[in-house]
């Protein structure tokens, strides 16, 4: 039997995948913006489940909410990232390093 | 009267504003009508004044015309006080000054800074005259500060020779050292009084008599003492008494015509007239009287020695003026008030007359003033030659010249004192006679008798280097090109009639100005209260017992000492620099010691530059070193921006700018947030 503990375990599981991804990848800005990605999932996950065992519809509606933000931001990333490859001629998350003090 | 009074006080800083501020607009001889006519005003108003006092019996003005500040009780006014006394310094520094504006278009005619020097003098004008016509402490200081900051403005006139800026500054300094005193006996005078106008303080003057001035927990001074030493402090500064003197020869790198106004005829009096006005507060403390006697004898006899050794004629003249002025300082400490007064007027004309002579020798040497490379000038320079005769007479005391009047009057003066000191002073006053006598006709038979030694013959051969350093600063900074057209090989001729006019002048005065002052100033009361005498220090009055009019004194002194220490002076100077100048050599071989203690004189320069200066340079450097580099520089202000730099340097580690720290930094934060929220106590 799946309980919703089961289910925010997986959630949790996908958020520390995703916030391991931020920081220890150093090569590649897509790659963080996939894991970005995996964390609004994760969080969606969890609207679901809670939705699902309280029986409450609204959960799953914000997901659908989320899921169209989250597309439009992937979106726009997508498109900051072609402007800095432009830019830089690289995505690798080492060279991006102008905030430095 | 009163508007009169303040006309003669202002209408020199009237005539100097335009000159100094718009000189280049008005040109040179705008600049020079507008002082002259300003000065002329002053001196024509001061002569009516004196003459209103002395002949038509007009009592003495004392008023307030505008209060400057009024603080805690004390009030501090512009106020004048014109007695016969001032008016007296009035007249005599108005005249000598006017002399000297007329003079100076001779003399500066060359000179580039001609507005600028028209302009400082007339202000030095005004600021004398502020100082003598005060009622109050507070103006005399204001004029005494005044007459300071021209003097050194204009002994760094030509402010590109080192030379003169030099001895700008350490006239300057040394006189913060004198005013330094004065500052505090004025104080002193505001705390036993209350007051700092003359008439209170002299009425009060026995309230400070009776006051003690703590010095410890277990010394007491008399306050009147202490009052009055820290005051004659400040007339040993302006004054030049020893050891406050060194900067009066030095301040002949200024102009002449300065030498003659200021540190001849009238600032460096003023700590004579100074004293002579404090005299209700000076007759009450014997030991401040016998300090002065000390101090101006030591002056008298010692200066005078050094002029006998000097080359330079303006520097024989500036010892001999610092020898004089220790006369006056004498008769002030024998409480001869009215004879050192006496003396200051007489000695401002003939001093300054030998100056403006000596500035006229000057211009017709172009410029050179050793007078080693003079002499014979006689035939040139005729008017200047009989000018600085009687200014000599005058000087040595010759009888009948108004010098020989003030200066026996005062020795016999010094004579009848009975005051500690006084047995010094009168060996040195009359030994000094001697002294004046034979650097004066040292200078007088060196300068225009015997052969020209620099004519033509000797100018061909004589090497560039040859022209001692005064005169080539003063060529190469006067830089016209007229200048050097005249060369120095043409034969000195007579200066122009603007430089002799005030000669002759001054000439005047200088032979006969003693026959008729000389009763009515030391015997008929002139002074009336503006001098205050106990009778048991009454001097002058024993003198005057025997005082039978300025005739009879004249034969009574063909058999005095003086005159004949005088003669003999004269006769040694024609001796030994006129008639047989290898006598002098061979005196200053077998002198040799007396003459290198002379050429040093005494030493007072070394002890000050290596002593002194070199101790303050030290503690100026360490204070710069220790306290400003390392301590305010050092540690507080590069110390706090190096502590702001370093703790920067240590937070940028933090700052990598690579995204995964800081999100790495975030999830810490989050973390700990939870751990605490699910841990909380």
């Amino acid at each position: 039997m799946i309980t919703l503990t089961h289910v925010l375990a997986l959630s949790g599981i996908l958020f520390a995948i995703a916030v391991a991804g931020v920081f220890l990848n150093r090569k590649n800005v897509i790659v963080l913006l996939m894991c970005i990605e995996l964390m609004l999932l994760a969080v969606n996950f969890n609207f679901v489940a809670f939705s699902r065992f309280n029986g409450d519809l609204g959960g799953q509606i914000f997901v659908f909410f989320i899921l169209t933000v989250a597309a439009a931001e992937a979106a726009i990333g997508l498109a900051i990232l072609v402007v800095l490859f432009r830019e830089r001629r690289s995505i690798d998350v080492e060279d991006l390093d102008t905030l430095q003090g | 009267m009163q508007s009169i009074y303040l006309t003669i006080a202002l209408a020199p800083l009237v005539g100097a504003l335009p000159a100094g501020l718009f000189g280049r607009a008005i040109g040179r001889v705008g600049a020079h009508t507008v002082t002259i006519a300003a000065v002329a005003i002053s001196c024509g108003l001061s002569m009516y004044v004196l003459y209103k006092l002395v002949f038509e019996g007009m009592a003495p003005y004392d008023g307030p015309v505008y209060t400057w500040l009024l603080s805690d009780g004390v009030r501090i006014e512009v106020g004048f006080l014109i007695d016969r006394l001032s008016a007296m310094m009035m007249t005599v520094v108005t005249f000598v000054s006017l002399m000297v504006h007329v003079y100076t278009i001779g003399y500066m005619e060359e000179d580039p800074g001609y507005q600028r020097f028209f302009s400082y003098i007339a202000l030095f004008t005004f600021s004398m005259l502020m100082l003598v016509m005060s009622n109050n402490f507070m103006q005399l200081f204001f004029g005494w500060e005044g007459v300071g900051v021209v003097s050194y403005l204009l002994i760094g006139f030509w402010y590109t020779r080192p030379t003169a800026t030099f001895a700008a500054l350490k006239a300057f300094i040394l006189n913060r050292v004198g005013d330094f005193g004065f500052i505090l006996g004025i104080a002193a005078v505001l705390r036993y009084t209350g007051s700092l106008d003359y008439g209170t303080v002299f009425a009060h003057a026995g309230q400070i008599a009776a006051a003690q001035v703590r010095i410890s927990s277990t010394v007491a001074w008399p306050a009147i003492t202490f009052t009055c030493i820290c005051l004659f402090v400040g007339a040993m500064g302006k004054s030049a008494q020893v050891p406050l003197h060194v900067w009066l020869p030095d301040s002949m790198e200024g102009p002449t015509p300065i030498s003659a106004l200021i540190h001849a005829a009238t600032m460096v009096t003023a700590g004579i007239f100074m004293v002579a006005r404090m005299s209700p507060l000076f007759e009450l403390s014997e030991t401040a009287l016998s300090m002065v006697l000390i101090i101006g004898a030591t002056t008298a006899f010692f200066m005078g020695l050094v002029g006998v050794v000097n080359n330079d004629i303006k520097r024989v003249i500036a010892y001999s003026t610092l020898s004089q002025l220790g006369y006056m300082t004498v008769a002030l400490g024998a409480s001869a008030y009215s004879a050192g007064i006496f003396h200051l007027m007489t000695h401002a004309f003939f001093k300054a007359l030998l100056f403006l002579a000596a500035g006229s020798v000057i211009i017709g040497m172009h410029h050179e003033q050793d007078m080693r490379k003079m002499g014979g000038l006689r035939k040139y320079m005729p008017i200047t030659y009989w000018t600085f005769l009687i200014g000599s007479l005058a000087l040595i005391g010759f009888p009948g010249t108004a010098g020989f009047f003030s200066k026996d009057m005062l020795i016999d003066a010094v004579h009848e004192s009975h005051r500690f000191g006084s047995g010094y002073a009168y060996f040195c006053v009359l030994s000094g006679v001697f002294i004046t006598a034979l650097y004066t006709f040292r200078a007088f038979f060196m300068t225009f008798h015997g052969e020209y030694r620099s004519g033509q013959g000797a100018h061909e051969a004589k090497g560039h280097d040859a022209h001692g350093h005064d005169a080539h600063d003063a060529a190469a900074h006067s830089g016209g090109d007229g200048h050097e057209d005249h060369g120095h090989g043409g034969v000195p001729k007579e200066s122009p009639a603007v430089v002799w006019v005030p000669l002759v002048l001054l000439a005047i005065p200088s032979a006969v100005v003693g026959w008729f002052t000389v009763q009515p100033l030391l015997f008929g009361g002139y002074f009336g209260s503006a001098i205050r005498v106990l009778p048991a220090h009454d001097v002058l009055a024993r003198v005057g017992e025997e005082f039978h009019g300025p005739g009879a004194f004249v034969i009574s002194a063909l058999t005095s000492v003086p005159l004949w220490l005088a003669l003999s002076g004269v006769f040694f100077a024609w001796l030994f620099f006129l008639k047989k100048p290898a006598l002098a050599d061979s005196a200053e071989r077998s002198f040799k010691w007396l003459h290198t203690i002379l050429i040093n004189k005494y030493g007072f320069d070394w002890f000050n530059e290596h002593v002194i200066a070199a101790f303050a340079r030290t503690l100026g450097a360490g204070l710069w070193k220790g306290g400003d580099e390392m301590l305010i520089d050092g540690a507080a202000v590069n110390g706090s921006a190096r502590l702001v730099g370093w703790f920067s340097s240590v937070m940028r580690y933090a700052q990598s700018g690579y995204l995964y720290h800081y999100a790495f930094a975030m999830i810490l934060g989050l973390a700990s947030l939870l751990l605490w929220l699910i841990w909380r106590p």
